[in-house]
């Protein structure tokens, strides 16, 4: 790991007015029925000319919300955004946006929809065309100006999103999770030759600002990964990527370097800039009260494949292997780590005696190896089953527990927590759950 | 940047290619083929016929006291059935204007949304029937001593029976634009012309003309209403297929009857084939989700496409519209300055809400002073008495309506063939306006001695029933076809299979149609629970009949209290039955 630096998130508040992006002290709070969410806390950000820099955050991280504020399509509730000194009023003008979902305008051709943004800035027809064309060009599409979205396969779309975005030569060029809705050769083979031009010089902008979840993607493409954490969104840190390019997968330090962000983003309590101490400590210490939403079927699976694979498999090929994003598999690891039936070591999953044992039981068996896991794990269960012994009828409505939990968690997530308490106490067969009457309820007796 | 194009570039080719070489045929035809002239003489006419027709509402001008008069003969009904639908197509260019400004301006301000749409609630729930006499008196006020008047009026009455709809569906569409569509046109600064013109108008288009087709069948109905009305003791009539109609009914003139039912039913068809259809075949291009599926064909507009005198007419204005586009776009450009606009400070928040509050007060202090010196309490009573009685029809018609069109709205809608026969049958009969049969139903109830109480339950359904139909069918096809191979494959019987299937199934679908079907009931009640054949009368005790009473004797009060009261209950309906029955259909029993 010696390739690695760290950085710390926040510099000198002077230079910030210099840079060619930069956030101070931004929060964003929306209001809700139950009062106000804080979905991003109090983040600093700078992005000087030249770099790539990627914004990695599990979901809940607020970091498409922070992409937008920089892009000055929403406003902070505090701190304010400056582009090339100047503060933000309204949409940045030197930035320019890819899209997650290419956000293309069916009803117009692929040249149409490369010169949007030309024409909005009041560019005579002639040259808009030529400057469309050039960067369809670049980006592969040249004999398909006249073709409309529809005709377009998903990597052919975002290519197009591309296009519009390099035609208008922009400071910062934004890009919004810009593969995940590609699949996976596609995606890759964008990525690379996204790659390539920037390596070769010839990137139509100054700067870009991935946002992603997909951690090798981050390292693959920025210069400094800043790692966001969840509940409220804040940056937890950055890290430094100091690999030349073009870089490789099979580099090594690019594999530690996406192990060590793995084990760095399953353990959301690590600091991000003292990797050493992380890595010792492993996950195990750390008993969050809150409980990853995942499936009990999704859990044993995971476990019946690891168990498979000898009892330890590393995370980013467990992921590929099962082809899903990080951010799919990460609750199902945190469950299964958090009932502990796995440990998280060094970017390993590794399975444990008793994962072993759940992993491998018939039916009858594995619901009461994990009622055990549950009840030893999991204090709130015993709550439930507390409140329901109180009552005679033996039945609590569902609302009464969504309270409790309201006080820990937003209101949505409070609902979404009784969610995954209801089916994994269901599971466990410790209690029943009526969804017409919102009751739980204690099984009869046996 | 090649790699990984190559096979979508070899489809693509080859679909570049068939163009080519339709291009190419096209080019080989002589220089005008059949086509062009059909087009060509196809508009031709149309503009004559518009011409024509509209110079006679205006050269006929004649102060109120001279009624023009219509004639029997049927020689007169294609002229008479020209005038209606121009009629109806000014009205339906009135409904669009209003929807676009009204629409855009309550989607675009969070301020004007908190007062318009609310109030678009309420003016969709007001019966259209019950304010002729409002809107004829004062168009004949405005356009004293001509006949423009009652055009008007009846032109407005049309107006209030389309325009809400389609506001809705605008308003609706422009709300869900898709999130990173607006960031995008925020983002590259398209202009509120370029914004208007690339983004909102091309993704609300299919609701528009869907919702404008409907809207527009149903304005037949008001326009056979409002042609030939008696307002303050005076018979008013505008020579159209509506008042021939009433015509007919005053002479008791059967055969008469029989062919203004024939032309009403040519120019239905004639309408949907030339004017509607090529309109929804043209926005189904306008679909948002962008992926490759079959392009919607349609014979007008297959002959439209290869005519190309259309096309070097179009390309005759291209630079103008060129310059147009370029020149509102540049006047409507975004400034670079502050975008985000002021944050609502608490003390407008405060002032919003106190101008609110002294609203619904000074309302209701007018409605008191209103109930107390220009009615009387008992005749509030009395009035809401009849409403009852109106609800009660209102809820029969919907349950026998059920009853009947359910099985057989379910049958359509699972069998292919049937629906592809039955459905355009059933949008032709839905936009048939029923007060041209009424005639014949009150023959019948006066040969049978059966009472309107009763009868004008059945004038109701004529005209509200086939929205439920339509819908069940929809919702009939909605139903996978997995469900019901598992259904009968686990064996169930047939009252199980419609317990644990289709009834959940077209549940939410059955919501929709009621709601629709509740509210042309009550607005048809206005012109159901009083008829008349020759000089027979037949009343019924109800609030339609009430309101229609008022309106021939001109007793405003009763009048406004018989509007409000029956706006009050359908609001009051749509409120606490209909709203909570669709909750419930969106919350359990959405299928997928």
């Amino acid at each position: 790991m010696a390739e690695i630096t760290a950085a710390a998130g926040s510099a000198a508040k002077q230079q910030y007015e210099t840079e060619i992006l930069a956030a101070e002290g931004v929060a964003k709070t929306f209001s809700v029925p139950a009062g106000e969410l804080t979905v991003l806390e109090d983040v600093s950000l700078r992005v000087g000319s030249g770099e790539v820099v990627a914004l990695l955050g599990r979901s809940g991280s607020g970091k498409s919300t922070l992409l937008r504020i920089l892009a000055g399509l929403i406003r902070p509730s505090r701190g304010q955004v400056f582009a090339s000194g100047r503060e933000l009023r309204g949409a940045n003008p030197g930035v320019a946006m890819v899209f997650q979902s290419f956000a293309l305008l069916p009803w117009l051709t692929v040249q149409e929809n490369a010169e949007l943004g030309l024409y909005a800035r009041g560019v005579g027809k002639a040259i808009a065309e030529e400057e469309a064309l050039q960067a369809l060009r670049m980006v592969g599409l040249e004999g398909f100006e006249g073709a409309y979205p529809r005709e377009l396969s998903g990597g052919m779309k975002q290519r197009v999103g591309f296009a519009r975005a390099f035609v208008m030569k922009p400071d910062v060029l934004m890009m919004d999770e810009p593969f995940s809705a590609l699949d996976v050769l596609t995606a890759e083979n964008l990525r690379g030759e996204i790659s390539d031009l920037w390596e070769a010089g010839k990137f139509p902008a100054k700067s870009i600002l991935l946002v992603t979840h997909n951690i090798e993607e981050a390292v693959l493409l920025s210069d400094r990964v800043v790692i966001l954490g969840a509940n409220p969104g804040r940056i937890r840190g950055e890290l430094r990527v100091d690999l030349t390019r073009p870089r490789n997968h099979k580099n090594p330090y690019f594999a530690a370097l996406v192990d060590y962000i793995y084990t760095v983003m399953v353990n959301p309590a690590a600091d991000v800039d003292q990797p050493s101490a992380v890595v010792a400590a492993g996950i195990a210490g750390s008993r969050r009260s809150q409980l990853p939403h995942a499936r009990v079927g999704g859990i044993s699976g995971l476990l019946e494949i690891i168990a498979d694979q000898g009892g330890r498999e590393d995370l980013p090929k467990l992921a590929e292997r099962l082809r899903l994003e990080i951010d799919e598999l990460l609750p199902t690891v945190d469950a299964a780590v958090l009932l502990g039936f796995a440990e998280i070591s060094q970017g390993d999953v590794i399975i444990t005696a008793v994962g072993k044992d759940f992993a491998t039981a018939d039916v009858e068996r594995s619901w009461q190896i994990f009622r055990k896991q549950l009840l030893d794990d999991v204090p709130f269960i015993s709550t439930i089953l507390e409140a329901l012994k109180q009552k005679q009828s033996g039945s609590v409505k569902r609302d009464f527990f969504v309270d409790i939990l309201d006080e820990h968690f937003s209101e949505s997530e409070a609902e979404q927590q009784m969610d995954t308490l209801i089916h994994w106490g269901r599971y466990a067969h410790l209690f029943e759950y009526d969804a017409d009457e919102e009751k739980l309820y204690l099984p009869e007796e046996e | 940047m090649a790699s990984g194009v190559e096979k979508q570039a070899d489809q693509l080719s080859t679909r570049i290619g068939e163009k080519a070489l339709l291009l190419t045929a096209g080019l080989r035809r002589t220089q005008f083929g059949l086509p062009d002239l059909a087009v060509g003489l196809g508009t031709l006419t149309l503009l004559y016929v518009i011409a024509r027709v509209g110079a006679e509402s205006l050269v006929h001008f004649a102060p109120p006291e001279v009624i023009p008069s219509v004639s029997l003969d049927p020689a007169n009904l294609p002229n008479y059935a020209a005038r209606s639908t121009l009629r109806m197509f000014i009205a339906l260019i009135c409904s669009i204007l209003f929807t676009l400004v009204y629409g855009y301006v309550a989607a675009r301000s969070r301020r004007a949304e908190k007062v318009l749409i609310p109030l678009l609630d309420i003016l969709q729930s007001v019966p259209v029937l019950g304010f002729l006499s409002v809107t004829v008196t004062g168009f004949i006020a405005l356009f004293r001593g001509s006949l423009l008047g009652l055009e008007a009026a009846a032109i407005f009455a049309i107006f209030t029976g389309q325009a809400w709809n389609m506001t809705f569906s605008f308003y609706q569409s422009l709300r869900t634009i898709p999130r990173e569509l607006d960031e995008m046109a925020r983002l590259y600064r398209l202009s509120s012309w370029e914004r208007f013109t690339r983004l909102e108008l091309p993704s609300s288009v299919i609701g528009l003309v869907w919702n404008g087709m409907m809207s527009f069948g149903g304005g037949w109905f008001f326009l056979a209403a409002s042609e030939a009305i008696s307002v303050l003791n005076r018979n008013y009539s505008l020579p159209g297929l509506g008042s021939y109609v009433a015509a007919a009914v005053a002479a008791k003139d059967m055969r008469a009857l029989g062919w203004a039912i024939l032309t009403m039913v040519i120019l239905i068809v004639a309408i949907d084939q030339f004017f509607w259809r090529p309109l929804v075949t043209i926005a189904d291009t306008y679909k948002l989700e962008s992926s490759a599926g079959e392009v919607a064909k349609f014979w007008v507009v297959d002959l439209w496409r290869s005519a190309r005198l259309a096309s070097y007419v179009l390309s005759a204005f291209e630079p103008l519209s060129r310059f147009l586009d370029r020149f509102l776009s540049r006047a409507t450009a975004v400034k670079a300055a502050s975008q985000f606009g002021s944050p609502v400070r608490k003390q407008q928040r405060l002032f919003d809400a106190l101008l609110m509050l002294a609203t619904v007060v000074a309302l209701l202090l007018a409605a008191a002073h209103f109930i107390l010196n220009e009615v009387s309490v008992s005749e509030v009573a009395h009035a809401f008495v009849l409403g009852a009685a109106t609800a009660g029809r209102v809820l029969v018609l919907i349950v026998l309506s059920t009853v009947i069109w359910t099985p057989v709205g379910v049958a359509i809608g699972f069998s292919p063939r049937l629906s592809r026969i039955l459905q355009p049958v059933v949008q032709v009969l839905a936009s048939f306006p029923a007060n041209f049969v009424f005639p014949f139903a009150t023959l019948m109830f006066l040969k049978l001695g059966v009472s309107l109480n009763w009868g004008s339950i059945l004038l109701m359904a004529l005209g509200s029933q086939w929205y439920l139909l339509f819908n069940i069918i929809g919702g009939a096809q909605g139903i996978p076809n997995d469900l019901r191979e598992m259904a009968a494959s686990i064996g169930l019987r047939r009252g199980k299979i419609w317990r644990a299937l289709i009834g959940p199934g077209v549940f939410a679908a059955w919501v929709t149609g009621a709601i629709t079907a509740s509210g042309g009931a009550w607005n048809a009640s206005i012109v159901s629970e009083l008829v008349s054949w020759g000089n027979t009368r037949l009343t019924a005790s109800g609030l339609g009949a009430y309101i229609a009473e008022a309106t021939a004797k001109g007793d405003w009060p009763r009048i406004v209290l018989g509007v409000s009261l029956m706006s009050i209950f359908v609001v009051a309906i749509n409120k606490f039955v209909w709203r909570r029955l669709y909750e419930l259909a969106e919350n359990k029993y959405r299928l997928g």
